[in-house]
């Protein structure tokens, strides 16, 4: 079982490339079908969040297996390997670590394209919708399994109008390791 | 190998070298077009979920799913599929020229195609020559993180409805209207059996 995901991640490394489309028209098919399937944007927003948390919950498995990195000593190092380990390996896209608050425990990651909109248009009736909300799921899932409870969000999007795409992640609390039965 | 009325037309001396060049001028064309490149595991995760999600909207307050449920997931997958393989037959055959006929677009489909999406070209195509076709491929990259062999062998449809509106979609944009099932004894390998519709 072990050699035969190495083998599929050896392959993945070559041949990763041509892949990119068929994730971000998936990407642009879930959206649609949300659309359909919920009343209102907010609600679209919500579901998107909700599958993207349960992607990272899983997603960091491989990442960890993949980066080998360490534990992070610091909300700054999660930080940097948020932005030049795990954006430059899942999206190949590198943002930049901007606008930390004076408590450390909040910052930006600046995205100056964002490779899930790539040849997307908001249509006129869906103004709330924030189209990329996957991604904030994800980052908010996988940060949890490595015992950090974080907000993310939307501060900037493209598709609405702004310049650069800015998410926001705020630090809320250490999740404490669950303790074995025996020790309550 | 040929048996009465089926062919096998697949030349595996010269898949590698078509790979080779496929890869080349599609990592090419990405890297023009935007910086970032989505990892392949990305895919694999999103559709998993996406899975899981049509699944369990479908369920939601009943105990048990019936056929008409299922029935209803698999279609629901299939459509979305279906877009996804038109938008991607879209962009891969911008600059190529027509096809000569029916067969040369199922060849197309067999290594251009599937190198892009599946990450590998089809194993083996059959066809009747007279609209149905056999695509087997045994390692199909949807199925390799479900098992290896027999286990979940029940859970296989599921994970299969997408690709097959991806097949579909993309044959579609190509010209030729079809219905694409899939088919799996042992995972990974599967087989897609289109069969055109004639007007």
């Amino acid at each position: 079982m072990q050699s035969r995901n190495e083998w599929r991640r050896m392959k993945g490394r070559r041949e990763g490339a041509s892949n990119s489309e068929l994730f971000t028209l998936t990407y642009g098919a879930l959206v649609t079908q949300l659309c359909k399937d919920y009343e209102n944007d907010e609600e679209v927003n919500k579901q998107l969040d909700k599958m993207g948390y349960n992607i990272g919950v899983r997603l960091i498995e491989d990442f960890l297996a993949r980066s080998s990195i360490g534990r992070c000593q610091d909300f700054r190092e999660t930080a940097d390997v948020i932005a030049k380990v795990a954006f430059k390996m899942y999206l190949g896209i590198t943002p930049s670590v901007t606008n930390w608050s004076p408590a450390g425990d909040e910052f930006s990651l600046i995205l100056e394209n964002n490779p899930l909109v790539d040849f997307v248009e908001l249509p006129d009736n869906h103004s709330t919708l924030v189209y990329s909300s996957l991604l904030c799921g994800v980052l908010r899932g996988a940060l949890e399994m490595v015992q950090m409870a974080v907000d993310v969000r939307f501060a900037q999007d493209t598709l609405r109008g702004d310049s650069v795409t800015e998410i926001r992640m705020k630090f809320i609390k250490r999740i404490e390791e669950n303790l074995p039965a025996g020790d309550e | 190998m040929t048996t009465g009325e089926e062919t096998c037309v697949m030349c595996h001396l010269c898949k590698l070298a078509d790979m080779q060049e496929n890869l080349r001028s599609d990592w090419g064309d990405l890297r023009r077009r935007h910086g970032g490149m989505a990892d392949e595991s990305l895919f694999d995760f999103l559709h998993m979920e996406i899975v899981s999600h049509i699944y369990k909207e479908q369920q939601s307050g009943k105990e048990e799913m019936d056929n008409k449920d299922r029935a209803v997931c698999v279609s629901v997958l299939e459509s979305m599929g279906f877009r996804v393989g038109q938008g991607l037959i879209e962009r891969l055959t911008r600059d190529s020229p027509s096809f000569k006929d029916e067969l040369d677009v199922m060849k197309f489909v067999c290594k251009d195609f599937w190198t892009k999406v599946f990450r590998r070209q089809v194993d083996n195509l059959r066809t009747n020559h007279q609209g149905t076709y056999v695509l087997q491929d045994n390692t199909f990259s949807l199925l390799t993180q479900l098992s290896n062999g027999k286990q979940y062998l029940d859970q296989a449809p599921k994970y299969l409805a997408f690709s097959c509106g991806i097949v579909r979609g993309a044959l579609s944009n190509l010209g030729l209207d079809s219905v694409v099932t899939a088919e799996v004894s042992v995972m990974p390998s599967c087989k897609f059996q289109v069969v055109v519709q004639k007007l």
